[in-house]
This record gives C-alpha cells, structure tokens and sequence, in this order.
C-alpha cells in the first residue's frame, strides 16, 4: 500500500533523516516548513533516494491558515496517511526571562502549533483507519530543570497531548508514537555547552522508523536514555529542587 | 548558536587546531557565513595533515551541506552539494548502475575534500583523478560572490579548484559524471608478490581496472618490496549489505604497533593468501574501502598520532623508489600499511599530484625517528623527480613542495584573485607559503 508522511519542520537536522529514511522505503513525502525555499532543495535529494514522490509546502506553527492547504494535498493522496512532527524551538532560559513573551512562542511551536495541525488531519486519518502519528517530544519533558522548564514543560505538554492522541487514534485503527530523544547533533544543539553521549540525527531517524514499525507507544532515543530518565523521576522532588542538572 | 569553539585535527591526529567551527545546513545559511564572516571549508578530516585546519581562527564543517541536487539516471550525471561523502554516492547509486569515477581507499571523504585534493583511486590508471570527472563546480567565494566553474568556463579558476586545497572559495556543490557498472560487486584477484621487481612488472602488465598491491615495508634482503597484488573489476552477483561499523574505543597503548608485532603480522598476512592465488567476490564497498568497517582506526596509533608518506615517481625512477622501500625496511619503523599503485598521467588541476608512475603510501607512529626518516624520504623523491601528497604530507617546506609543483605560482595568482584578503588561508598554506 502506498504510504504519505506529512513532515512538520522538514527542515530540522531529525527530519531530515528521518524523511531519508522513509524516501529509501519508497513513501510520498510532503515536507512541511517555514523555510520553503530549502524544503524544495531536499526534494531531489529524495527522489534520488527512491520517494515515490516529494513536494514542499509551507507550514508555520505560529499561523494555522497554513494548515488547511496541507490537509487538502493529502486527503487527495490514496492510501495511508501518517504524520511526523519534527517542529520546536529551544531559545535558551536566560533568553526567556529576558524576554517572557517568548514563553508563548516557544509552547506554540513545540505543542499547541501541531496539536492544531494535527486535530485537523485526525478526521482524515479516522476516516481511512490506518496512519501513524510521530511526535518528537524530548527528555526534557520529563521533569522541569532549572535550565530548560520553559522547553521542558511545552514538551511535557506536548508528550501528554500525544498519549491522549493515542488513546483516540487507536480506536480507529491508527497509531501514535512518542518520540523522546536526548541529546542529537543538530542545529539546535551546535554549540551549546554541557552535551553528553550526543547522537546522530541517523541514529534517532533509524529508531524512529524502528518504532512505527514495530507500533511502539514510547521511546526513548538513543534507549538508554530510558535509564537515565527513570534515576532522574525517581530523585524526590525535596532533592530535585536543589541539584542543577 | 553559529559558531562553536572546538579542537579538531586531521586524520593522523599530529597538527592540532584550536578554533571556532560553524556547520550550516542550508545553502542559505552558507551563503550568508561567506558574506559576513568568510572563512575555509572542511569536509570529513580524511586529510591526514593540516590542510583542513585554521588554528586560532575559522572554519566552516561542510558534512550537513550534503543533499543531491539532481541525478539523470540516463547519462550518470548527478549534482551534490559538497558535503555528501563518496561512500554515500556509492550506496545509493550503485544498485542503479552508476557509482562515482574515482574513490579514495575510503568511503568517507565528502565530494568537497575529494576535489580540494584531487583525489585518485585504485582505478588512477585508467581513469585518471576525481577533477578529470567533474564537469562544473559552484563556488562561494569572500564576501558572498557565486562562481560557476568548468573545463570550458572560467578554465584557469577551474584548473586552481580541482587540487586548489579550498584556496579558489568554498565549494557549494558540484556536477559529476558516474561510470556505469554493471553490477554492485567486485571480482578481486590477489596474487603474492615475491619482491619489488616482480611487484613493478605485475603492476606494469595489470590488465584490471582496479589495481592496488600491499607492500610488506618490513621484509629485506631477498623478500625486499614483496607483498600482495590485489586487481579487480566490477560485476554482479552480490548485495551491499549495511554492516555495523566497530569502533575503536581507545588509543592504544605506544608498543601495539611496535617492529616486532608488525613483522609478525605482516608476514602472516602475506602468506593468508595462497602461493597460487585466489578470486573472491564481494560488495565494491568491501574492496574499495578495506578499513571502513573499522571506525577510528587512527586512534591505534595512539594519542601522538601518525604520518603517512606518500610520494609518486616517474616510472623510470624506479630504481629510486627501490632504494626507498628499502630505507624504509632497514628504518623499522614501518606500519603494516603500506600501499602501491601504478598511476598514470591523469590530473585536473595546478596542484594536482599524480604523474604517470608509481606511488608508494606508507604509514609511520609519529615518533622523532620517523620524521628524520621522512625528510630523507623526501630528499630521495625530489632526486627522483617525483613529489609528495598535499593530502598527507604534514612535514615538508615550503621549498621542497613548490620546486615539485611547477605550476604553483599560476595557481597562486587564481587564489590571489579569489580570495584577496586570504581569508581562506589554512594552516598548511601557511606552513607551505603557498599563498606567497
Ligand atoms: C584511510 C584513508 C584512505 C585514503 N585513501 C586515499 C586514496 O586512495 N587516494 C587519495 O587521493 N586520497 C586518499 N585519502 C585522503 C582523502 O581522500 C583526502 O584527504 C580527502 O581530501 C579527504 O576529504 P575530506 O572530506 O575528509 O576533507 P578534509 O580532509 O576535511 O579537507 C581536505 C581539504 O579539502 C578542503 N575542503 C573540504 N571541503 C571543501 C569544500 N566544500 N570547499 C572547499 N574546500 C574544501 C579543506 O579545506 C582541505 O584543504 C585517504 C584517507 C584516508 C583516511
Ligand atoms: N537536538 C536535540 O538534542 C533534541 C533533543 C530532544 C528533542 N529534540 C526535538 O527534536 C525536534 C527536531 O529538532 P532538531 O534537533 O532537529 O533541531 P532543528 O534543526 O533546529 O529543528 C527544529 C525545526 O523546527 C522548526 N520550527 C520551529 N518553529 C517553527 C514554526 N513556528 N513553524 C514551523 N517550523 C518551526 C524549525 O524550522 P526553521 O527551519 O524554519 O527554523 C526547524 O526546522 C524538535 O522538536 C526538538 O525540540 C531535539
């Protein structure tokens, strides 16, 4: 059966990988981005990889008049509908407090931008009874840390949405799969300080495609980031409060 | 974050840099890099020396800029931007028929380095270098300008950028003209090699595309230059298969690759393969690049690191090269890699480095030893009328490379031209002066 995956933030380093991973299984890719002009650039580069077929189409979180078009597009492709959900933005916490408008932006980007988009594509997953929902959330939602709790709690946020979207989805026959990377080699991460045991893009696209395969609830990528989230949950909060990790 | 302070070297880990690295991924991103802040591209760090490093200044990691623009399944001829890697090239390709010209003995080299050094393969023979199969390059030159180079346009900026060391502008993307295949595999021959005498014939008369031949550097007397005839050519039959890579975890204590173990491993490798010889089939991969399966082999080397010596020589300085084989066995201080290939006339560039005849490649522990060893190496190849790598070597003068590339100062006055404030200056242009 044909498969289309809508790429939400085709252009982040991830979804990058993780279009080349789904363009080498020989999927139509509709590579959603605000960044229009480099989506087209990925388009013969996945076609060369065997995409059935790619196109770009422009897509801001922050402006849902750029959902409809893309909700069309695919309702007129056959076949299974699936979405990935690449899209967030980090600015760093010294940048919120100087700026708190910022705390807006940045839980529209990493949470209610898609969760719009994507209770908009829902009734046509539903209708076809198939498709599988990738959300990147992060480990950075599992717990508020002083550095990050802003980023932290739109993923959170963002992590509880998806579960919630899971328990809809299913019913119909599709899937949703919550993808909770660490610390991955990207544009977002070039540069800042205190990185450890950093991934490739690859390496999480290759779990990614793993996952929906294999129609996993949760993951974590690289996994033993599982480890290291369920020390960091299990720290009471009277000692939380007072470490800086 | 755009720029990001880092230490990085090339592949034999001796010259260090200390600096600030941006990696754009977007085009985009790039350009606007050029305009503002302008400064030397690098690719994988397959560079054994310090051609890829500007220590205490910039530089821009080319590895994300790595999309195919367009590929025509019909003619072979596929545009990439500059950070795509030719073993990357290969896989894809490969199952459609086409695979890159030229490879080094390395999947990993992005299209940017293989041009920046106008890199040869095993196939240099017939062939040529990786500049002979580029049909135009994008440039961004300081301060955002964008030049489109090729054999028939901008000829001379052309022949400055195949083997131009990055000195012409940062490449941005490239157009290449495949070769068919019929197949994914590689029928491989080896044959043993009794000495040097016989290594040269064999090479001499090799009717194969592919040819490379492993030289024992330990072996003397008798046995001096004897090793292994490895010749192959493409075909069907087998499947590439995406094996896991196995690290190196750490750097190895000093003595692991001391004489005494390299004696003995060289010459059980020597005699694995059959007296009569023997033809296997396997993935063009598995061939092309022996060591890959073998993440961060350098760090075996240990933290000091290595040089690798390569020179070329016309072949009828073949009795000089004889005599550097032979320094090398008395010396000791050979690794077990060791490598030699008859090159023929084909290169694309002013600093482009092979001429026909042979070229020798030979890994060395960075050890004081070793360094006096190579300057005599050198000598022995300028008495030869032969040069060295600007990939690999990391020891030589200024004078001693520009009396071996008589059109350095051609290539100069082009990179004068392109980049005037020498922006784009790295560290092994300025241990060369090569920039004047
Ligand atoms: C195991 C091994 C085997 C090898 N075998 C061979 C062989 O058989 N034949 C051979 O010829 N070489 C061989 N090499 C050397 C290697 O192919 C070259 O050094 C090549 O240039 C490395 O490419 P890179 O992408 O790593 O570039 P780097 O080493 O990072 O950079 C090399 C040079 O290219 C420039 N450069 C890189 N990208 C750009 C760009 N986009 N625009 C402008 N300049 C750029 C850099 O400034 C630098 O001067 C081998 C190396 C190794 C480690
Ligand atoms: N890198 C890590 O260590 C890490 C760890 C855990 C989770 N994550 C998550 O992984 C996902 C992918 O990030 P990445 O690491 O690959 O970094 P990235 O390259 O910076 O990707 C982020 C992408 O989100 C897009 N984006 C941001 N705001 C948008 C908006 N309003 N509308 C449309 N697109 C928007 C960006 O688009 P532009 O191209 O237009 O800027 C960019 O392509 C993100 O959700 C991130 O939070 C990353």
């Amino acid at each position: 059966m044909t498969q289309t995956w809508i790429i939400l933030g085709a252009t982040s380093s991830m979804a990058r990988a993780y279009a080349r991973e789904m363009a080498e299984a020989g999927a139509t890719l509709v590579l959603a981005a605000r960044d229009i002009d480099e989506a087209r650039r990925m388009v013969p580069d996945l076609t060369a990889r065997g995409a059935a077929e790619a196109s770009a189409m422009r897509f801001d979180a922050r402006d849902p008049s750029t959902f409809g078009p893309i909700v069309d597009r695919v309702e007129a492709e056959p076949g299974e509908i699936n979405v990935a959900v690449f899209v967030g933005s980090m600015p760093s916490q010294a940048e919120i407090d100087a700026d708190p408008g910022l705390i807006e932006r940045v839980t529209l980007d990493n949470f209610t931008g898609p969760a719009q988009f994507l209770a908009r594509v829902m009734p046509v997953m539903e209708a076809r009874a198939s498709g599988t929902v990738v959300g990147v959330s992060s480990v950075a939602g599992d717990r508020g840390r002083i550095g990050n709790y802003v980023y932290g709690a739109a993923k959170a946020g963002f992590s509880t949405y998806l579960s919630g979207l899971r328990n809809r989805l299913t019913r119909a026959g599709g899937h949703v799969v919550t993808v909770k990377p660490g610390f991955t080699d990207t544009s977002m991460t070039w540069g800042v300080e205190g990185m450890f045991l950093v991934a490739s893009p690859e390496k999480v696209a290759r779990d990614i495609a793993r996952a929906v395969k294999k129609r996993r609830n949760v993951i974590y990528t690289p996994g033993f980031w599982w480890v290291i989230m369920t020390i960091i949950k299990l720290v009471p909060e009277r000692i939380f409060k007072k470490l800086s990790i | 974050m755009q720029w990001k302070t880092a230490d990085y070297a090339g592949w034999g880990r001796v010259h260090k840099a200390h600096g600030e690295l941006a990696r754009p991924e977007r085009a985009a991103d790039l350009a606007r890099i050029m305009e503002d802040t302008p400064a030397p591209a690098l690719g994988m760090r397959r560079s054994y020396n310090d051609s890829l490093l500007n220590d205490g200044g910039r530089a821009i990691d080319m590895t994300r800029m790595d999309k195919i623009l367009s590929f025509d399944a019909a003619t072979g001829v596929v545009e990439v931007e500059a950070g795509v890697q030719l073993g990357e090239l290969l896989r894809l390709f490969a199952p459609k028929g086409w695979l890159p010209a030229v490879v080094p003995g390395t999947g990993f080299p992005t299209v940017g380095g293989a041009i920046a050094h106008d890199i040869h393969g095993k196939n240099h023979h017939a062939l040529g270098s990786f500049g002979q199969h580029v049909t135009s390059v994008t440039l961004l030159q300081p301060g955002g300008k964008r030049v489109t180079a090729s054999p028939g346009r901008n000829k001379a900026l052309f022949r400055a950028t195949m083997g131009g060391i990055g000195q012409t502008g940062v490449i941005l993307s490239a157009k290449l003209q495949m070769i068919s295949t019929p197949g994914t595999g590689m029928r491989v021959k080896e044959t043993r090699v009794g000495d040097f005498d016989e290594f040269l014939d064999l090479l001499d008369n090799s009717r194969f595309d592919y040819n490379v031949g492993w030289i024992d550097g330990t072996a003397k007397g008798s046995n001096l230059g004897r090793g292994i005839l490895e010749e192959a050519e493409l075909t069907t039959g087998v499947e590439a298969r995406k094996g896991p890579s196995l690290p190196v975890p750490i750097d190895l204590p000093g003595f692991a690759l001391s004489a005494p173990t390299v004696r003995l491993f060289n010459a059980a490798y020597w005699r694995k393969v059959p007296a009569r010889g023997r033809t296997h089939v396997m993935p063009i991969a598995s061939h092309v690049f022996p060591l890959d399966k073998l993440h961060d082999w350098n760090r075996l080397y240990g933290k000091r690191g290595f040089h690798q010596f390569q020179c070329v020589v016309p072949v009828d300085a073949a009795p000089v090269l004889k005599d550097i084989v032979g320094r090398i066995a008395h010396s000791g201080l050979c690794s077990p890699l060791a490598v030699i290939k008859r090159m023929g006339p084909g290169r694309a560039g002013m600093l482009s480095f092979p001429m026909e005849g042979y070229t020798l490649a030979i890994d060395f522990p960075a050890r004081d030893k070793a360094v006096r060893l190579i300057h005599e190496l050198e000598a022995m190849t300028i008495e030869a009328g032969g040069r060295l790598y600007l990939g690999k070597d990391a020891l030589a003068t200024g004078d001693t490379i520009k009396a071996m590339y008589p059109e350095w100062q051609d290539w100069a006055a082009e990179a004068a031209r392109a980049d005037p404030d020498g922006v784009l200056i790295t560290d092994m242009v300025r241990r060369l002066e090569l920039r004047g």
